[in-house]
C-alpha cells in the first residue's frame, strides 16, 4: 500500500512483548529451588536417601539379603543393629534390600502403567471416534472390578513372579492413567496448532510427541507422583497377604506380615523389649508411610508451581 | 477534598497520578505510569489504546480494584468522597456491584452456568437491601425491556446457555444496571460480538446509559465504537496518557502523531484487480456436521494471485467453508477443484505435495502456535516436512523468512509467550509461507489484534501477495478489512452465497437485503453514525433494533 500507511506503522520488532529473561537450566532450578517450601525440601531429602538405599544397597547393607544367622528373632546387638527376623536374617540388611525391590518394582509398574494408558488415552483423545469408544468402555469394564481383589484373582491364575507382578498390576492402574491423559488431552486436541499439525499431514506419531505430549506434561508428571504412591502400596499390600513378592526376595510389605504377630504379644513382655518387639513391624511400614509422605509433598509443590496459582 | 465538595460536587471519580505494578519474572513491572482521570456525572468516557496500553488495569482500578498479582504503588481514587485506593476491601465490597458495576467483555464467561439468569441480575442489589425481591424483580424486568431483550417478562427465567452472546451481554447490562449504580465500567462489552448484534448492542447501552444518566467508563480498541458512545476520549499508549479531548474533537483533529496514526487506519485501500485465472474453484458444495446441513450449494471462484474476502456474520459458514477446502470437513456434495485438479475430500487422502499447496492463517495465533515449541521450531517443521531442509539450511532459511516477515534471527529462539500479539500472527504467516503455497486460508486473522498491528499485517500480506503471487481466500467480517485488501467479494448468510462479484460492485449500491444489514452495521469513524443508522432504519422500517439474535 502506500507510503505515508508504512511510516506511520511502527515496525513490528518492537512492538512491546513479555521477554523473558533467558536464563540456563541451572539459574532457573536454582531459583525453583530457593522458593521451595520446607515441606518439599523434606520430601525431596527423604526420596533422595531411599534413592541411595536402593541404588546402593549391596554395599551399604552389612550382610547378604538371604543371609541366615544363627539366633532368629533376636533383639538389637553390635553385630545386628535392627535384630534378626524369625529365621534369623538381619532386618537392616532386608531394609535396605526391601527399599531396592519394593521402589524398584513400584517403579516399573509405574512407568509401564503410564506407557500403556498414557498411549492408549492419547490415541482415543487424537482420534474421538470409534476407537475411543471402544477404548473407554474397555476401561470401564475393568475399572468396574475392585483392582486389589481382580489383582489377587489375576496373581492366583498366573504366577507371582516380579515380572508377573509388574505386568498385572501395571495394566490394572494403567486404566486411571488413561482417563486422566484422555480428558487433559481433550483439551489441547481441539487447538489450532494440532489441527495445523494434521493439515499439514503429520502422522499420529508426531501429533501425540510432539504437539500434545509436551503440552500435557505437568498433570501427568504429578498423577505419576502419586500413582507410584499406590502401586507402591498395593503392592505392599499384595506382599501383605502373600501373594506379592515371594520369599526370599526381601520386601517391606512381606516383613509387615512376617513381625506382624509380635504386636499381640507386646503386652506381655517387660517394657524396653516390648518396645523393640512392636518396632519390628512397624520399622518396615513406617518406611512405606515415609516415602509416601515425602512423594505427596514433592507432588504437592510441583502441582502449585505448574498450576499457575500464585500467592501475592 | 472538603467536606462540603463531597456530595455537590460535579466530579464523581477523580483519579490521581496512579501508578499500578504487575509481577512477572520475579521483579514488579510499571504497567501504569501515573494516568490521572476525572469523570464527572452522567459522562460516558472512552478509554482506547492497544492491548498492553493498560487501559483495561486502569479501568479496575477506578473501582479500587486490581487483577491479582498486581498492586497500586501511588496515586489516589477518589469516589465521591471516599479514596478507594486507601479504603479497607470489606469498604470496597459495600460499593462494588451497587454503585459501581462492571461490564466484562465475555459475558459467557462471567456468569454462573448453574443460576437463573434473573436471580443473577438481581443478586448484587438484593445485597445492597434498599428494595425488596419483588420490586426487584420487577425492575430487572423492566431494564430487559429497556435493553430490547426478546420476552423481557420470562427470559430472566432462562439459563446463560439458553440466551445467545449478545442477549447475555445485555442482560449482564442489566445486571450492571439493577442496582442503579453512579458508574458503570464497560470492557469491550461488544468486542466478542458479530457487527449487526454490535449495533444493537451499542444502542442498548447507549440508551441506557443516558436514561439513568449513569457515568460510564467505555474500554475499547475499536475506535467507531467509541465514537458513538462516549462524550469523551482518553488514548493510552505503554501506560500512558497520550492525549484526551472531546469526541468530535478527537476525530476532527487530533493532535498527537500517535492518535493520528490509529486514526488513518481505517482509510486503508487498495484497487481491486480482475482476474480469470482461476486458482480454486468449488461448485455447489453441501456440507453438514452430522445432521446439521451448513453448507447449502456454495460456488466460489479463487483466481489466482488475487484476494477473495468472506464476509458474513458468525454461523454463516465462512469457517466450514475453509474446512471443506482444507479437507477438515469432507462435503457430502459438490466438487473443490484446485488447480485445475480434483481434490480429494478427505484430508487423508490428499497428497504431501496437494497438502503443501493450501496452507492456513488462525484468528487466534495463540493457540495457532504450540506453546513449548520455539519460533525456529514452529517455522522449521514445514521447511522440513515439506521441503526436506534440515540443519543449517533450515536455520538459514527460518531466518530468512523472519526476515521476510518484518522481524529477525532474535526471534528464532523465542516461546510464543514472548511475542505480542501482532508478532505471533507474522510468525503464523512465516509458517504458511514456509511451505511456499498457491493459497492461503486467512481466517479471520487480524479481527484479534489492534488497529496498528492489523495495519502492519495486512500491508504484509499484500506485500507477500505481490512478491509471491499467493492468492487469499480472506474470511472476515470487518468490512474496512475487506476494503483495504480484498479484489473479490463472497457474501454468505446462513450457509448459503448471497452475493459474489468484484469489491466495487458488492460494495456500492443496490445491495440484496442481507448484504444491506451487514455493510450498514459495520461502525464509522462518524460520531452521528449509530444516531443516523438507527434514525434510518426506523424510516425503512426493515431493521428496526429488536433483538432476533
Amino acid at each position: 500500500m502506500t507510503e505515508t500507511n508504512q511510516q506511520a506503522a511502527p515496525s513490528a520488532i518492537n512492538e512491546t512483548s513479555a521477554m523473558r529473561i533467558r536464563r540456563s537450566r541451572f539459574d532457573r532450578l536454582r531459583i525453583l529451588l530457593s522458593r521451595a517450601p520446607l515441606t518439599a525440601w523434606f520430601g525431596m531429602i527423604v526420596v533422595t536417601i531411599y534413592m541411595i538405599a536402593a541404588v546402593f544397597a549391596p554395599w551399604l547393607a552389612p550382610y547378604g539379603e538371604a543371609e541366615i544367622f544363627a539366633k532368629a528373632d533376636d533383639v538389637y546387638s553390635k553385630e545386628h543393629w535392627l535384630g534378626t527376623d524369625q529365621i534369623g536374617r538381619d532386618v537392616l540388611t532386608r531394609l535396605l534390600f526391601g527399599a531396592r525391590n519394593t521402589v524398584g518394582i513400584a517403579l516399573g509398574t509405574t512407568l509401564l502403567s503410564f506407557l500403556i494408558g498414557g498411549g492408549l488415552g492419547l490415541i482415543a483423545a487424537i482420534d474421538r471416534g470409534w476407537i475411543d469408544q471402544v477404548f473407554s468402555r474397555g476401561i470401564d469394564v475393568l475399572m468396574a472390578i475392585p483392582s486389589l481383589i481382580f489383582a489377587l484373582m489375576l496373581l492366583a491364575i498366573f504366577d507371582s513372579s516380579i515380572i508377573g507382578l509388574i505386568l498385572i498390576i501395571g495394566v490394572l492402574d494403567a486404566t486411571r492413567v488413561f482417563r486422566l491423559t484422555r480428558s487433559v488431552s481433550l483439551n489441547i486436541v481441539v487447538m489450532d496448532y494440532v489441527e495445523a499439525a494434521r493439515l499439514r499431514g503429520e502422522n499420529m506419531g508426531w501429533i501425540m510427541t510432539r504437539e500434545i505430549l509436551p503440552n500435557i506434561l505437568p498433570p501427568l508428571i504429578a498423577e505419576f507422583g502419586l500413582r507410584f504412591i499406590f502401586v507402591f502400596l498395593t503392592i505392599a499390600a499384595l506382599s501383605f497377604l502373600g501373594m506379592g513378592v515371594q520369599p526370599p526376595t526381601a520386601d517391606w510389605g512381606s516383613m509387615v506380615r512376617e513381625n506382624a504377630r509380635w504386636i499381640t504379644y507386646v503386652p506381655y513382655f517387660p517394657f524396653q523389649e516390648a518396645m523393640f518387639y512392636a518396632l519390628k513391624p512397624l520399622l518396615p511400614a513406617g518406611c512405606i508411610a515415609l516415602l509416601t509422605i515425602a512423594v505427596n509433598f514433592i507432588v504437592d509443590w510441583f502441582l502449585h508451581e505448574t498450576s499457575g496459582l500464585r500467592d501475592v | 477534598m472538603s467536606e462540603a465538595a463531597k456530595t455537590h460536587s460535579p466530579l464523581l471519580l477523580d483519579m490521581k497520578n496512579i501508578c499500578i505494578e504487575g509481577f512477572a519474572d520475579e521483579r514488579w513491572h510499571p504497567i501504569i505510569k501515573g494516568v490521572d482521570l476525572q469523570l464527572n456525572r452522567g459522562e460516558v468516557l472512552g478509554l482506547i489504546g492497544e492491548s498492553g496500553a493498560g487501559k483495561s488495569t486502569l479501568g479496575k482500578a477506578a473501582m479500587g480494584y486490581t487483577q491479582p498479582g498486581c498492586r497500586i504503588t501511588a496515586g489516589e481514587i477518589w469516589f465521591d468522597g471516599q479514596d478507594l485506593a486507601q479504603a479497607k476491601t470489606r469498604e470496597k465490597r459495600d460499593i462494588w456491584g451497587t454503585r459501581i458495576s462492571y461490564v466484562a467483555q465475555s459475558a459467557a464467561a462471567s456468569f454462573n452456568p448453574a443460576h437463573r439468569l434473573l436471580e443473577q441480575t438481581i443478586r448484587a442489589s438484593k445485597r445492597q437491601g434498599e428494595r425488596n425481591d419483588a420490586e426487584l424483580r420487577r425492575d430487572a424486568i423492566e431494564l430487559f425491556d429497556a435493553l430490547n431483550l426478546p420476552e423481557p417478562e420470562t427470559i430472566g427465567q432462562r439459563y446463560p446457555h439458553q440466551v445467545s452472546g449478545g442477549q447475555l451481554q445485555r442482560v449482564m447490562t442489566a445486571m450492571a444496571m439493577s442496582s442503579r449504580p453512579d458508574l458503570i465500567i464497560f470492557d469491550e462489552p461488544t468486542t466478542a460480538l458479530d457487527v449487526t448484534t454490535q449495533v444493537e448492542v451499542l444502542a442498548s447501552i447507549r440508551n441506557i446509559v443516558s436514561q439513568f444518566n449513569t457515568a460510564a467508563i467505555y474500554i475499547t480498541h475499536d475506535l467507531a465504537v467509541v465514537a458513538q458512545m462516549a462524550d469523551r476520549i482518553k488514548v493510552l499508549r505503554y501506560g500512558e496518557e497520550v492525549e484526551q479531548a472531546d469526541t468530535r474533537t478527537m476525530l476532527s483533529d487530533p493532535q498527537e502523531d500517535y492518535t493520528k496514526s490509529l486514526w488513518s487506519v481505517r482509510s486503508l485501500e487498495k484497487p481491486e484487480d480482475a482476474s480469470d485465472d482461476v486458482l480454486l474453484s468449488i461448485d455447489n458444495i453441501d456440507a453438514a456436521y452430522g445432521t446439521a446441513k451448513v453448507l447449502h450449494d456454495v460456488s466460489i471462484k479463487l483466481p489466482r494471485g488475487r484476494t477473495v474476502a468472506v464476509v458474513g456474520e458468525s454461523g454463516s459458514g465462512k469457517s466450514t467453508t475453509a474446512r471443506v477446502i482444507t479437507g477438515l470437513l469432507p462435503q457430502s456434495n459438490g466438487t473443490v477443484t484446485f488447480n485445475g485438479k480434483k481434490l480429494p475430500p478427505k484430508l487423508s487422502s490428499r497428497s504431501k505435495e496437494q497438502l503443501r499447496r493450501i496452507q492456513m492463517i488462525y484468528q487466534m495465533a495463540d493457540t495457532a502456535m504450540n506453546p513449548r515449541q520455539t519460533v525456529g521450531q514452529i517455522i522449521g517443521r514445514p521447511l522440513e516436512f515439506y521441503l526436506g531442509l534440515r540443519g543449517k539450511d533450515q536455520e538459514r532459511r527460518v531466518i530468512e523468512l523472519l526476515e521476510m516477515i518484518e522481524l529477525d534471527a532474535s526471534f528464532y529462539d523465542r516461546l510464543p509467550d514472548e511475542l505480542s500479539g501482532g508478532q505471533k500472527q507474522r510468525i503464523c504467516i512465516a509458517r504458511a509461507l514456509a511451505a511456499e503455497p498457491d493459497m492461503i486460508i486467512c481466517d479471520e486473522v487480524t479481527s484479534a489484534l489492534d488497529q496498528i498491528v492489523q495495519e502492519g499485517i495486512l500491508n504484509l500480506l499484500q506485500r507477500l501477495q505481490n512478491e509471491f503471487g499467493i492468492a487469499y481466500l480472506f474470511i472476515t467480517h470487518d468490512i474496512a478489512t475487506v476494503r483495504a485488501i480484498s479484489d473479490e467479494i463472497v457474501v454468505m448468510w446462513q450457509g448459503k452465497v448471497v452475493e459474489q462479484g468484484m469489491k466495487n460492485e458488492i460494495l456500492s449500491p443496490p445491495h440484496p437485503a442481507y448484504s444491506q444489514l451487514l455493510l450498514s452495521s459495520v461502525p464509522e469513524m462518524d460520531p452521528d453514525w449509530l444516531n443516523n443508522l438507527l434514525e434510518q432504519r426506523e424510516t425503512e422500517g426493515d431493521g428496526v433494533i429488536k433483538a432476533q439474535d
